[in-house]
């Protein structure tokens, strides 16, 4: 009789999730699919290359199986690399983004008109010259507040995620490295965590907080996403803390310290990467869908969540309002999942 | 499978009184929810202090936690602050939330599936293509420009459904909702079924079954379908709780007073025994349904055997 449940036949998750709790956020993983949008046969390409690599070198030998496969082996981060380039997706899910943090740094670059100068006469009005977007129903700008929108949208997005990854990787990490009773309690919490629908602990936890800004959004955020990171960096560690390498540096002496740092980190980081770029797009949509149910981020904070819930009563009246900021929050969230995927892709050990 | 059962009921106790926990300390730290009773108006002390010690908010935290965890055990799940019990709240709102959910699970599972296999089967084709991109679309879009879009096009300019579902929810009211709330679930699935598809149509039993002379619709459904299908089955067992707790955007939108509905105004008027109340139910189904996909492997796949 075996005490262990039977393991997860999902085949699409390289990293060790806890039984009993596959998938349990979508937030997880954008893309199940292996090949999301990759050009047809770039992976076999690559495999060929590699082939005919080791076919050249003359270090191979079938005796000795000891002896590495090629001079210099390439790195986990050089093949990532490798196949990113060679990826149109990555490149203008890139563009896309570089473009997106310019305007979020430094909005007047795009626009001189302030998003909160309004003038009521103007309300609704569609584009003239000057503000290719018309008008909201205060008068303002919609072209300067879809600009001006995108730092708050970011910044959530970006600080959220490091928040998560740190936390979760530091907590995460350690348990599934000292085990015990730690491990024991951190995988109690994780459930907790991730029994709460992400939405409705958002909607109880911010009623609760006085005031809303990007920092707060950022915290809450942090709080109820890293049991997801925490999870997938214990499977990580734990998976690595096994091999052989780890057991040599062990007995050649090398402490705790040492191990997690140089030898375990590197190898354990890349499903935390993974994640962290999938939560990116995932959290700046969800950072509008709060300020959409008005738990968010308030006036006069410019976000395009708060925008579009202003939009939607007079949706019917001005189309435009709502048309825009939406277009740009889309934008914005399929330029991250993409990015994600494309990294996702690189980064997956087993699509190799 | 009877251990194996008992076990992961254990295991679901400590997760159930945390989670509780955790939202009725949440919901208690939103203020005073006598104040909130008021709405702003000063109360006669003496009716307030009466009040707080009628609902129990003069005790400690941990007190009054015990008070209505004792309560729920006996099927009391107090009451709102309305006079209404949190019981009958419940009966009128599960059902209809549940409607919804159904109507939405129904559309993810069918499309979702049959979108995946259309697009897996013929990987690289025009259908594959279409729906990679479609799924990425619906993905990045968040689910209430969604709603609102559809709402717009089909109930306020095409006149084609009512913009916001009656009282009582009718089933052919909800298919637009069922739709807005599946959408994004119905992207992961057809996602998911097209990868795994994909997969296993290389796969020697498929081509084993196609030499065998079988014919196209019997290899699909009861070879490749039925290896295929236990990823989907998990996102969707896990979906099921996830949508009920999502399906307050989409109550919101179209106006349905489901759990969602409850819950904002619970929220709203700091009313602890509704928040909770509702929250621990749906906590609750999120375990079920996750014992459910644990349990439902075995039957598609007659390799797991659980001890």
């Amino acid at each position: 009789m075996s005490d262990q449940p039977p393991d997860r036949p999902d085949q699409h998750q390289p990293e060790h999730t806890q039984p009993g709790h596959p998938r349990s956020n979508e937030l997880y993983s954008a893309f199940p699919s292996n090949d999301a949008g990759a050009g047809p046969g770039s992976m076999e390409a690559h495999g060929l290359v590699d082939e005919e690599d080791l076919r050249d070198d003359p270090m191979q030998s079938s005796q000795d199986p000891a002896v590495t496969d090629r001079e210099k082996p390439r790195s986990l981060w050089q093949d990532a690399w490798r196949d990113l380039r060679g990826n149109w997706i990555f490149w203008v899910s890139s563009v896309v983004i570089l473009i997106l943090i310019i305007i979020a740094i430094f909005p007047g670059l795009f626009t001189s008109v302030n998003p909160l100068t309004c003038n009521l006469a103007n309300s609704q009005q569609t584009a003239t010259s000057g503000h290719p977007f018309g008008f909201d129903t205060q008068g303002c700008d919609v072209y300067s507040r879809v600009i001006h929108g995108a730092r708050d949208s970011i910044t959530v997005g970006v600080f959220a995620t490091l928040g998560t990854v740190v936390l979760g990787a530091v907590l995460g990490g350690l348990a599934g490295f000292y085990g015990g009773w730690w491990d024991a309690l951190l995988s109690r919490i994780t459930d907790i965590f991730f029994g709460i629908p992400l939405l409705l602990g958002a909607i109880v936890f911010l009623s609760a907080v006085p005031s809303r800004s990007v920092w707060v959004l950022v915290g809450f955020l942090s709080l109820f996403g890293w049991p997801q990171v925490a999870r997938i960096a214990r499977g990580a560690v734990i998976t690595s803390k096994q091999q052989d390498y780890v057991t040599a540096a062990r007995a050649l002496g090398a402490g705790s310290g040492r191990l997690m740092v140089r030898h375990i980190l590197p190898n354990a980081v890349a499903p935390i990467i993974v994640v962290a770029t999938i939560m990116l797009g995932t959290y700046i949509s969800l950072e509008a869908t709060l300020s959409y149910l008005g738990v968010g981020l308030k006036p006069p904070a410019v976000s395009w969540g708060i925008d579009i819930s202003n939009a939607s009563g007079s949706f019917r009246n001005a189309p435009h309002m709502l048309f825009y900021p939406a277009a740009a929050l889309s934008i914005t969230v399929l330029a991250f999942i993409m990015l994600g995927d494309a990294v996702r892709e690189a980064l997956d050990p087993k699509l190799r | 499978m009877g251990r194996y059962v008992l076990r992961r009921l254990l295991q679901m106790i400590p997760v159930f009184i945390g989670t509780t926990f955790l939202i009725f300390y949440m919901v208690y730290s939103l203020g005073d929810p006598i104040a909130a009773l008021f709405q702003g108006k000063a109360p006669d002390p003496a009716v307030a202090n009466q009040l707080r010690h009628s609902l129990w908010l003069d005790r400690p935290l941990w007190e009054q936690y015990l008070h209505y965890m004792a309560g729920v055990f006996q099927g009391n799940f107090g009451t709102s602050f309305n006079g209404t019990s949190v019981t009958s709240l419940m009966f009128s709102a599960f059902p209809t939330t549940l409607k919804l959910t159904v109507v939405a699970f129904l559309f993810e599972m069918i499309f979702g599936i049959v979108l995946g296999v259309f697009s897996g089967m013929h990987r690289g084709g025009f259908t594959d293509t279409f729906v990679l991109l479609f799924t990425l679309l619906i993905i990045s879009i968040p689910i209430f420009v969604i709603g609102f879009v559809l709402q717009y096009l089909l109930g306020v300019k095409w006149h084609i459904i009512n913009p916001s579902v009656s009282y009582g929810a009718p089933w052919n009211e909800l298919i637009v909702p069922g739709l807005v709330l599946a959408s994004t679930s119905l992207a992961y699935v057809a996602r998911l079924t097209r990868t795994t598809v994909a997969e296993n149509a290389r796969a020697d039993y498929v081509r084993t079954a196609v030499a065998k002379g079988l014919p196209g619709h019997r290899v699909v459904i009861h070879h490749l379908l039925r290896n295929s299908l236990i990823p989907v089955v998990t996102f969707l067992g896990t979906d099921l709780g996830a949508l009920m707790g999502g399906a307050l955007i989409t109550e919101q939108i179209f106006n349905i007073q489901g759990v969602g509905y409850n819950l904002y105004q619970g929220i709203q008027q700091q009313n602890t025994d509704t928040v909770v109340g509702f929250v621990t139910i749906l906590v609750i189904i999120y375990l079920i349904a996750n014992l459910l996909v644990d349990l439902l492997y075995a039957v598609l796949d007659p390799r797991i055997r659980y001890v």
